[in-house]
């Protein structure tokens, strides 16, 4: 039997009934259509959130320096780490018990009878915090190497506090006071990507932390490139605290590809599952027309037996009936699969991720779903007997 | 002397219910080329027993059947297929065309399983049809055409691959008188051809016009 005919009489097979043959494919397409949308939403999604991810957390390394008998890392050591290859920004910061509520006072410049007063956490940072934190400076500036060398009585306000103690602008250098001391405001610090509760907070430079507490680093925070922040979380340790390295606690992202496999699975698992099911249901869908499309048309098949058909090629034609009917599903399914997500993502304002390879194995699935399908059918009508098929 | 078209010797089919039935006890029929046989006998005597082991449909319990001389009772059961396929054209009562496709169509598929090329089967299904002088309805359906016209459809299709047998099964038994008599002047002109034509019928109308009458009655044959 010539290819050809095999599938002209599969084919004729099929269109002979053709809302049947549509509505058999149903189960199929909806299977399929199931796993292109999950497959396809969950890798957009689970790249949507790497996106963000490597914004925000891929790139940051905290490093947790403990108390210690003498102190394990410097206010100067933290320029070591910056000049590591892959560090874009690094500053060092000092908090404690002690300095987390301290009564914060500010004298109104218009009415100094008004005084402000609210309890502020009081840290102390190295000069590079606005970069470490990926912070703006929205009024004045933040303090220098020069600040810092000559013991300036100088702080920084976060946005927050600067609200909450009614200091908006710094032309004619407002003070405030921490307990009795009086110090110069001299920025305000906003927009923070990292440790967003500093915008609450009043910087110090170092060597006036001293009397709060907060003389000894507590954590150094740094921010590297794309990739770069395993490597760092390694390096950064030994940079700051030679021979100490061990003592101290790093904290650096997980490893973004293991992010998004963790995503991708979540999604995946639920409504994987939900597309075998309706591919299995797809399955038996086909296979029970394919049973009855059979037991009618004993008698056609008791003819191609007069006409010389042997048993295989009878199943192959009932094979390759189930084989086009679960292929059309797959096709099907595959483009509503395609749309559905670009649709989601367009609703989403995500940019649609979609392995190529799903155009090709989703209406091979398909085919696949058909071809065992028909299986049991094929065989029940090869194995019918000339005599009894033409009775 | 030529080989015979059909020699059944000592022909014996058994069913094996309880208890067994004989249909076919040791039936002899020799039937030479171009002969036109009628096979006639009350319900129940065994005709379309003969019929399924002329036709290679069935296998017989004992005895043997050469078929244009080859022995078929020792054939695998593919052998068979193709024998039959290639040496048989089949006419059934109640034509067995397929609904869904052409006249054409319907003539071109007795050559789907054959060895035969694909290359000029449409002029072989339309000199068929020619012969059977249907060349005016190649492209409608079964469903729009007579009783006469569908059974012709279906002897040009029997006759594709010129078949050593053209075996009837009660051709006329759907067709009116005025059909039946156009089917029957069309075997009369197949056998005048060369055609070697049984029928199985249970009509005297058909039976007169075979060029012989074959009784069968309990499972033994008699010539008339
Ligand atoms: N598959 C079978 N199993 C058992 N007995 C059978 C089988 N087929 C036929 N028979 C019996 O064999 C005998 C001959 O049957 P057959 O069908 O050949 O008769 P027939 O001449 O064709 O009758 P009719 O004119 O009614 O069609 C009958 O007694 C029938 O009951
Ligand atoms: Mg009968």
């Amino acid at each position: 039997m010539h290819p050809r005919d095999l599938l002209n009489e599969a084919m004729a097979g099929l269109l002979a009934r053709p809302v049947r043959s549509v509505l058999t494919t149903l189960g199929t397409v909806l299977g399929i259509t199931t796993l292109v949308v999950t497959l396809g939403v969950a890798a957009t999604a689970g790249n949507q959130i790497v996106g963000r991810f490597d914004e925000l957390t891929a790139t940051s390394v905290t490093v947790e320096v403990p108390e210690n008998p003498f102190p394990l890392v410097d206010w100067a050591d933290v320029g070591r780490v910056t000049r590591l290859r892959g560090v874009v920004s690094a500053a060092a910061l000092a908090e404690s018990d002690q300095s987390a509520n301290l009564s914060v006072r500010s004298n109104d410049m218009v009415d100094p009878t008004r005084v402000t007063d609210q309890t502020l956490t009081v840290v102390a940072s190295g000069p590079g915090l606005p970069a470490a934190v990926k912070g703006r400076m929205v009024e004045g500036r933040y303090f220098d190497a020069g600040h810092i060398a000559r013991g300036d009585k100088v702080v920084v306000l976060g946005r927050h506090a600067a609200d909450m103690l009614g200091i908006t602008r710094l032309e004619r250098a407002p003070a405030v006071f921490i307990g009795t001391q009086a110090y110069t405001v001299i920025g305000v610090l906003d927009d923070l990507k990292r440790e967003k509760s500093l915008a609450s907070a009043v910087m110090l430079p170092p060597a006036v932390g001293r009397r709060y507490g907060l003389s000894t680093v507590t954590r150094v925070l740094v921010n590297t490139g794309l990739g770069a922040a395993e490597l760092i979380a390694e390096q950064a340790p030994a940079a700051l605290s030679p021979g100490n390295e061990a003592l101290l606690q790093v904290i650096s992202p997980s490893s973004p590809t293991r992010a998004r496999d963790a995503v991708e699975g979540d999604v995946n698992a639920l409504f994987l599952i939900l597309g075998l099911v309706s591919l299995v249901v797809g399955a038996v869908g086909i296979a029970n027309v394919t049973l009855v499309t059979v037991m009618e048309r004993i008698a056609e098949i008791g003819l191609r037996r007069a006409l010389g058909a042997a048993r295989r090629h009878i199943a192959a034609q009932f094979l390759l009936e189930s084989t086009l009917t679960g292929l059309t599903g797959g096709i099907v399914g595959a483009s509503v699969g395609i749309v559905v997500v670009v649709a989601v993502c367009a609703a989403k304002q995500w940019t649609p991720v979609l392995d190529v390879r799903l155009a090709v194995m989703a209406p091979a699935a398909g085919a696949v779903v058909g071809l065992l399908a028909g299986l049991y059918p094929a065989l029940r009508a090869a194995r019918m007997e000339p005599v009894n098929a033409l009775r | 002397m030529p080989e015979p078209v059909i020699l059944l010797d000592d022909l014996t089919k058994e069913f094996p219910t309880d208890p067994p039935v004989r249909a076919l006890s040791a039936v002899n029929l020799r039937v030479e080329r171009s002969d036109y046989v009628a096979i006639v006998g009350p319900s129940g005597s065994g005709k379309s027993t003969l019929l399924n082991m002329l036709g290679l449909l069935d296998r017989p319990t004992s005895g043997s059947y050469r078929l244009d001389g080859i022995e078929t009772t020792m054939l695998k059961d593919s052998a068979r297929t193709t024998v039959r396929g290639s040496r048989i054209g089949f006419v059934f009562q109640s034509f067995h065309l397929l609904p869904h496709r052409s006249v054409l169509e319907n003539v071109m598929l007795a050559e789907v399983y054959g060895r035969g090329s694909r290359k000029g089967r449409r002029e072989r299904a339309l000199r068929a049809l020619e012969r059977v002088r249907l060349s005016h309805r190649v492209e409608f359906l079964p469903g729009r055409m007579s009783g006469g016209e569908r059974q012709r459809a279906a002897i040009a299709r029997a006759l594709m691959g010129e078949p050593a047998l053209l075996l009837c099964d009660e051709p006329t038994g759907n067709l009116d008188s005025r059909n039946t008599h156009a089917v029957l002047d069309l075997f009369g002109e197949l056998r005048a051809q060369g055609m070697t034509i049984v029928v199985i019928t249970h009509e005297n109308e058909v039976s007169e016009r075979a060029a012989r009458r074959v009784r069968i009655t309990d499972g033994t044959l008699a010539e008339e």
